[in-house]
């Protein structure tokens, strides 16, 4: 458990040294935020309906964007190799790895998303609804992202591979979280749609660290 | 710290190791027995698969024939095989954005090491008083031996070694061997990859092996 | 050298590793491709004379209904191809067998293009049927989403350049999604059944014994050309994996005899 720690305390520390590539992703996340009102047209009411949308589809295209680096430096530096013989097992280290990768990309999302709400006319129901359905949501999409990340951690054209295989998988959680957020339509489907989100979240993170180490040994093969 | 490596006793023998990349051969028919306090060193010339082999017993690439490490010490058994290795590779699993101190807390923290030793450990391998640098502005051969440090963290009997003395200047190639003839002298196993020869005090302990002479 | 020993790593010895081994794999399945080629064409010729002439249209959709002899069996298909696919991996992973890979790699392109034709058939049926060629169905989205998996796991095989490493990679990959294309069918009909309720149902179809028939013999001509193309697609990828491997021994002994040649090589 304290290794467990330690894996996330580290990747924290670097992502806090390199902190230049959260702020890139924050950036692109606001900036698609921007970038939509602009393409649609600026009527407050459409802009509102598509707040969730466009707030869900925001945070997955971000969250790809920093995939490549997620595994890339351990395993060129040689820490993948050398973590092989370590006392915890790459199991549990590919799931500090879906926690730390959540922390840095997925939270800083949320936190900026009352910026992406005002902008977007969103009222405040639906604003703390996109934001629980973020919460339940993004640790899937952080756990499929590590996937993703981890089979692509040998190629060098894999910032551009990992998305494409991952953006089908995010479907269900894209659909359950935009329907979760659209709580004033119906509080009904909403809340099933959050009991949805949570299990595809609880589901995803206790399966992906196996798929992840998987996926790790037989890179470094 | 060696009295915990002598309980670890232990003696390896490899029988007829294979390894195939593709169907295609990288090293065919290696066999050797290592008892405690002895050393293989492995020589060929480059693509002859001494990287490879490592690898193989490292646990890192799929082998043919058997490999087989025994266990002699008490209360030992129940000690999985990857840790009981060390392996240092060419790659130095250091981080540059983190210091000395840190990166090597990290790894000692991962093989369940005592963090206590590490400003003693930086000392000995020529990087005193740098334990608060950042290891990015490290030259190759200070990086080098940082990475070899990683062996002094935590006691382990086998010690996996690839080209452990490449970047190095004659006081660390001194310091090397000096490491490894301890090594030797509390039990533990070694098998390196060298192009240059080690010298050590006690020559009678080591083996060596050449490979690619097959082909 | 004998660069055709393959690993033998943990191999058992039954009757399935011995059939499963590649070099015999090449040897018995060459027996199995025209007798596979003769069934796929009777079966064809068999189902689509049922289809055009020995049943009758449709009293609802007429002569279109026709359309479906085509697209069902393309859909069934599109899914039985990822099942193939999955039970591979797993051959991949747990047992490191050379032949899953080659089975789970030719796989791949087959099950985009059986994919895309069924989404093809289904637009060309939905536009005389429903009034539109694309209808954003629960059946037809959740199927449109294997088409894009598919097309990502052959975007996968083409990247990698050391193919047995990429297998297991790509085996990891496929399991994944294998547990994923239950989930999005499941969210993709919710979806569907919360944007639009009920417009179009395909529960509601009488399916009489005329239709049964050919659509039965239409399935099984295509599963057979499946067999075939896949057959074949696996002895292709082996004799390539081969040729491959020749080739870099033969640059190796080449690079060999000229350092002999050198007298003084870099083997020292």
């Amino acid at each position: 458990m304290r290794a467990f720690l330690i894996v996330i305390g580290r990747d924290l520390q670097l992502a806090i040294k390199n902190g230049g590539a959260t702020l890139t992703q924050l950036i692109f996340f606001i900036s698609i935020g921007v970038i939509m009102p602009i393409a649609i047209g600026p009527d407050k009411q459409i802009l509102a309906d598509l707040a969730p949308a466009i707030i869900w589809i925001a945070a997955l295209l971000s969250t790809l964007l920093g995939l490549d680096r997620l595994f890339v430096a351990d395993h060129e530096d040689g820490t993948l190799l050398s973590l092989h013989h370590a006392s915890i097992s790459l199991t549990s280290i590919s799931a500090a790895k879906i926690i730390s990768h959540w922390l840095i990309t997925a939270l800083p999302l949320i936190l900026a998303t009352p910026l992406l709400a005002v902008m977007l006319f969103m009222e405040l129901p639906q604003f703390l609804a996109t934001i629980t359905a973020l919460l339940l949501g993004t640790p899937a999409l952080a756990a499929l992202g590590a996937i993703g990340a981890a089979i692509s951690v040998t190629l060098k054209r894999g910032g551009m591979v990992a998305p494409i295989l991952i953006l089908p998988l995010a479907i269900p959680i894209l659909i359950f979280g935009v329907s979760a957020a659209n709580s004033f339509a119906g509080a009904q489907t909403s809340s099933s749609a959050m009991l949805f989100l949570g299990a595809i979240s609880l589901l995803a993170v206790a399966f992906a660290p196996f798929a992840i180490s998987l996926a790790l040994k037989a890179a470094e093969e | 710290m060696t009295d915990c490596l002598k309980s670890q006793k232990i003696s390896v023998s490899a029988n007829n190791l294979g390894c195939f990349r593709d169907q295609f051969p990288i090293f065919n028919e290696i066999s050797f027995s290592l008892s405690a306090g002895e050393a293989l060193f492995l020589r060929g010339a480059n693509g002859s698969g001494k990287t490879s082999l490592l690898l193989v017993l490292a646990g890192i690439l799929p082998y043919s024939g058997k490999f087989e490490i025994k266990r002699f010490g008490e209360n030992q058994q129940d000690i999985p095989a990857n840790q009981l290795i060390h392996f240092i590779g060419h790659q130095n699993a250091i981080k540059p954005e983190l210091t000395l101190k840190q990166n090597l807390q990290f790894w000692a923290q991962m093989y369940n090491g005592d963090q206590t030793s590490i400003s003693q450990i930086l000392e000995k391998a020529r990087l005193f008083g740098l334990d608060n640098f950042l290891a990015g502005h490290l030259s190759a051969g200070q990086k080098h031996r940082l990475s070899l440090c990683r062996l002094l963290l935590s006691p382990r009997p086998l010690w996996l070694l690839d080209e452990p003395t490449s970047t190095l200047d004659s006081q660390g190639d001194t310091w090397v061997s000096d490491l490894i003839s301890s090594h030797l002298a509390n039990a533990g196993i070694i098998i390196a990859a060298t192009h240059r020869t080690i010298e050590l005090k006690d020559q009678k302990k080591t083996k060596s092996l050449t490979m690619g002479a097959n082909k | 050298m004998n660069a055709n020993k393959m690993p033998s790593t943990n191999k058992p010895k039954n009757w399935f590793s011995a059939l499963a081994h590649p070099g015999v794999f090449l040897g018995w399945s060459r027996h199995f491709i025209r007798p596979l080629i003769f069934l796929t064409l009777i079966s064809f010729a068999i189902g689509l004379w049922f289809a055009f002439f020995n049943s009758p249209p449709d009293y609802q959709m007429g002569e279109t209904v026709r359309i479906m002899y085509i697209h069902v069996p393309n859909a069934w298909l599109a899914q039985m191809v990822y099942s193939i696919m999955a039970i591979s991996a797993i051959g991949s992973l747990v047992w490191r067998h050379p032949l899953a890979d080659v089975a789970m790699k030719a796989a791949a392109p087959l099950g985009a293009a059986f994919t895309a034709i069924a989404l093809f058939t289904g637009a060309l049926w939905g536009r005389p049927t429903w009034g539109t060629y694309w209808e954003w169905d629960g059946r037809m989205t959740s199927t449109l989403v294997l088409f894009l998996m598919y097309l990502g796991l052959v975007a996968l095989w083409n990247t990698f350049s050391d193919q047995s490493k990429g297998a297991r990679i790509i085996a990891v990959f496929t399991l994944v999604g294998a547990i994923n294309i239950p989930i999005i069918k499941f969210s993709v009909e919710w979806w569907n059944a919360l944007h639009q309720p009920s417009i179009i149902s395909t529960q509601g179809l009488s399916m009489p014994a005329e239709i049964y028939t050919p659509l039965l013999i239409m399935t099984l001509a295509f599963s057979l050309l499946f067999f075939t193309l896949h057959l074949v697609n696996m002895r292709a990828e082996i004799f390539r994996r081969r040729a491959n491997t020749l080739e870099r021994q033969h640059v190796i002994e080449n690079a060999q005899a000229s350092a002999a040649n050198n007298g003084k090589g870099e083997n020292k």
